[in-house]
């Protein structure tokens, strides 16, 4: 049918390789959605902070983070900031550049979900003599967390998706980056980059699934 | 005061580069969205299980990185098909599936926000199936498809950047070349970036002023 | 005891409590009565410090509400509040809705403030849903774990803000029944309503607001059947029609 022949065997000779790859991939989604959530919690606060400053520093976050490309905003984290003497590696301009984003979408979330909780229910638990803190802890937190969720859900899958993205600024040993080092060898470009495809699928369904599980056990009401 | 060597000439490279990304942008969105209402009715009206195999595969093009959509696409059209499409085609044609895979989503969801006492009412005033999307479908559930079609659409434009790799010399690619030359990574990176935002925000912003319009009544 | 002196309060320009003075003993059940807009509910959410006042004094049990030293949480725990709109914390079960605020705020280990919030719930009519989450609860039933709820953190003093205005006429009975309840075992009650025979029922005093006036309080007889106001007779009359 086709003249070209297909090599499957020496692609999956490279599977241990691009297996390391996967884990580097998924370390870079799991630390930038960890520092992103935090970054996100502290947007979030600024915010409603009222402190003009502040709100301007999130609205410019936020706005640049959600209306320019993700590629875009891990250049700026690689030559952008090189051009002011700061040379990071690959792996960290990923990092930022992913992490920038990802902070930048959830505090979004996290301020919607924050809007639909009711201010009685932190009413109902100050008039148990709760503190402020605690009425935030146990009763809006859990609540909030349960609508942010499926967005956070969302953005991990982005955050896997963007580490991709890391080649073009050098980055040569996350998933991405080591099957184009094993297409410069090979010239097996499909047959790796279809490998590469079955793997990211992979972990995006491992994730999806995985938060379903979560989200059954976490909300049962 | 500011020293540059980016002259008129780079100006209009970087002019040309954002024509090619608003225009695989808009291509990829047209053809896309009408693919997407194909795709998105069928998957409402034959139900999730007959619609399972077209729902993996578009849930294929939404779980894979574009970068690799677009590396395969090329290599298997080339080197497989030995087919000879300029990378402008095959940029095109991959992120018109990717815009479809993603829109086919929204119009299910906004076809299946519709009431189905709403449409029963319609069935019952002894309209067609046609005429019941004709008038109350497609009105209802395009108000609440517009919004997230407009956050798509720009999402669209922003993941154009990504067909550089099939040699498609769009805004970023354009500006990358223009910083190997003149070495002011800062300054052109700026134009970049203040080009996608000026388009992306004002529009973001309307399709957050319709959402909250709309979901008001 | 709460002893109110000269309470005042706005909202802006409007002044919605001007100037009220009223003591409720230990023991006591008052209910408050009046048109919408006459300031009951606020005096409520003033009496637990959720709103501050403008001028006047508020003292519960010798504490200032408002003083600058006063821990308003610890006051709290004295002060039960059961509001119009019953606040079910729909993540938790209807046990621990109960069980958390004698947890986190007054420190009582697990096994012990289940114990407390079993015998609260079934106090109320609720020890078979225990492990519910609210949303499979009607309105009253809501309310009910609502009043269990602010009784687990045994408080000295209820103050109930109509709690049977957004519910259904058919539930209406089972939480006024409830309150009846806890009326005739001695709490002490500030109940804000709209339910007149309720009121004759269960108060040892009623006060009539108007326009953030108390216009009158007394006996039960009295404000119903031989009031010496005449915005009292009018509000009577027009409610018992």
């Amino acid at each position: 049918m086709f003249s070209y022949t297909f090599q499957w065997k020496q692609a999956f000779a490279k599977l241990p390789l691009m297996l390391d790859g996967a884990l580097v991939t998924v370390e870079i989604a799991l630390l930038s959605m960890a520092l992103g959530i935090v970054l996100a919690v502290a947007l979030t606060g600024f915010r409603l902070s009222g402190n003009r400053f502040l709100v301007a520093v999130t609205a410019a976050w936020v706005e640049v983070a959600r209306n320019t490309p993700a590629l875009f905003q891990i250049y700026m984290a690689h030559f952008g900031i090189a051009s002011f003497g700061v040379h990071l590696s690959p792996y960290v301009s990923l990092l930022i550049g992913i992490t920038f984003n990802n902070a930048g979408y959830l505090s979004e979330n996290f301020r919607g979900a924050l809007k639909a909780i009711p201010d009685t229910q932190a009413r109902a638990a100050r008039s148990l003599g709760m503190s402020a803190v605690q009425a935030f802890g146990y009763v809006v937190l859990p609540q909030m967390l349960r609508i942010a969720f499926l967005p956070i859900t969302n953005q991990m899958v982005w955050a896997i998706l963007m580490t991709s993205l890391g080649v073009t600024v050098g980055m040569n040993f996350d998933l991405y980056g080591v099957t184009q080092d094993l297409n410069a060898l090979t010239f097996r470009t499909f047959e790796l980059f279809a490998l590469a495809a079955v793997i990211f699928y992979v972990i995006t369904k491992i994730i999806q699934i995985g938060a379903r599980l979560i989200a059954n056990r976490l909300f049962r009401y | 005061m500011f020293e540059t060597a980016l002259t008129f000439q780079d100006m209009m490279f970087l002019a040309q580069g954002a024509v090619q990304t608003l225009l695989v942008t808009a291509i990829a969105v047209v053809l896309g969205t009408a693919l997407g209402i194909i795709f998105g009715v069928f998957r409402f009206q034959v139900g999730p299980w007959w619609a399972a195999p077209l729902t993996f595969v578009l849930d294929v093009f939404r779980s894979i990185p574009l970068l690799i959509q677009l590396v395969l696409a090329n290599a298997f059209l080339g080197m497989v098909l030995k087919l000879k499409l300029s990378g402008f085609t095959v940029a095109c044609g991959v992120l018109t599936l990717y815009t479809a895979a993603y829109c086919a989503e929204i119009v299910r969801g906004a076809i299946g926000a519709v009431p189905s006492t709403t449409r029963r009412a319609a069935r019952s005033l002894g309209m067609s199936w046609r005429q019941d999307m004709a008038y109350i479908v497609l009105p209802l559930a395009t108000r609440v498809a517009l919004p997230s079609w407009i956050g798509l659409a720009l999402g669209v434009m922003k993941d154009s950047a990504l067909v550089y790799i099939v040699q498609v010399t769009e805004l970023l690619k354009s500006t990358q070349i223009l910083i190997t030359r003149l070495q002011e990574p800062l300054l052109l990176l700026i134009i970049c970036g203040a080009f996608y935002f000026v388009i992306s925000f004002p529009i973001a912003r309307f399709g957050g002023y319709l959402e909250k319009r709309w979901s008001n009544d | 005891m709460i002893e109110i002196e000269n309470v005042r309060k706005s909202f802006g320009p409007l002044e919605v409590l001007k100037g009220i003075d009223l003591t409720v003993k230990k023991g006591e059940v008052l209910t408050i009565i009046g048109g919408s807009g006459s300031g009951k509910s606020t005096l409520l959410t003033c009496i637990n410090g959720l709103e501050p006042i403008d001028s006047g004094r508020i003292r519960v049990d010798g504490t200032e509400v408002h003083a600058r030293g006063t821990d308003l949480n610890k006051l709290r725990r004295k002060l039960g509040i059961v509001f119009q709109q019953w606040n079910a914390f729909p993540h938790l079960t209807v046990i621990e809705n109960v069980m958390l605020a004698p947890r986190k705020v007054l420190g009582i280990g697990k096994a012990e403030a289940a114990a407390i919030a079993e015998k609260q719930l079934s106090h109320v009519g609720l020890g078979d849903k225990l492990d519910v989450y609210p949303s499979r609860l009607s309105g009253g039933q809501q309310q009910r774990m609502a009043i269990a709820r602010a009784l687990a953190m045994s408080p000295g003093y209820m103050l109930f803000d109509e709690v049977t205005s957004a519910l259904d006429p058919q539930l209406v009975g089972e939480v006024l029944d409830t309150l009846r309840m806890l009326a005739s075992e001695g709490m002490t009650m500030i109940c804000v309503t709209h339910e007149m025979k309720f009121a004759r029922e269960v108060s040892d005093r009623v006060a009539f607001f108007s326009k953030g006036v108390m216009a009158e309080i007394g006996t039960p007889q009295q404000i119903f059947d031989a009031p010496l106001n005449a915005e009292t007779a009018a509000f009577v009359k027009l409610t018992q029609d």
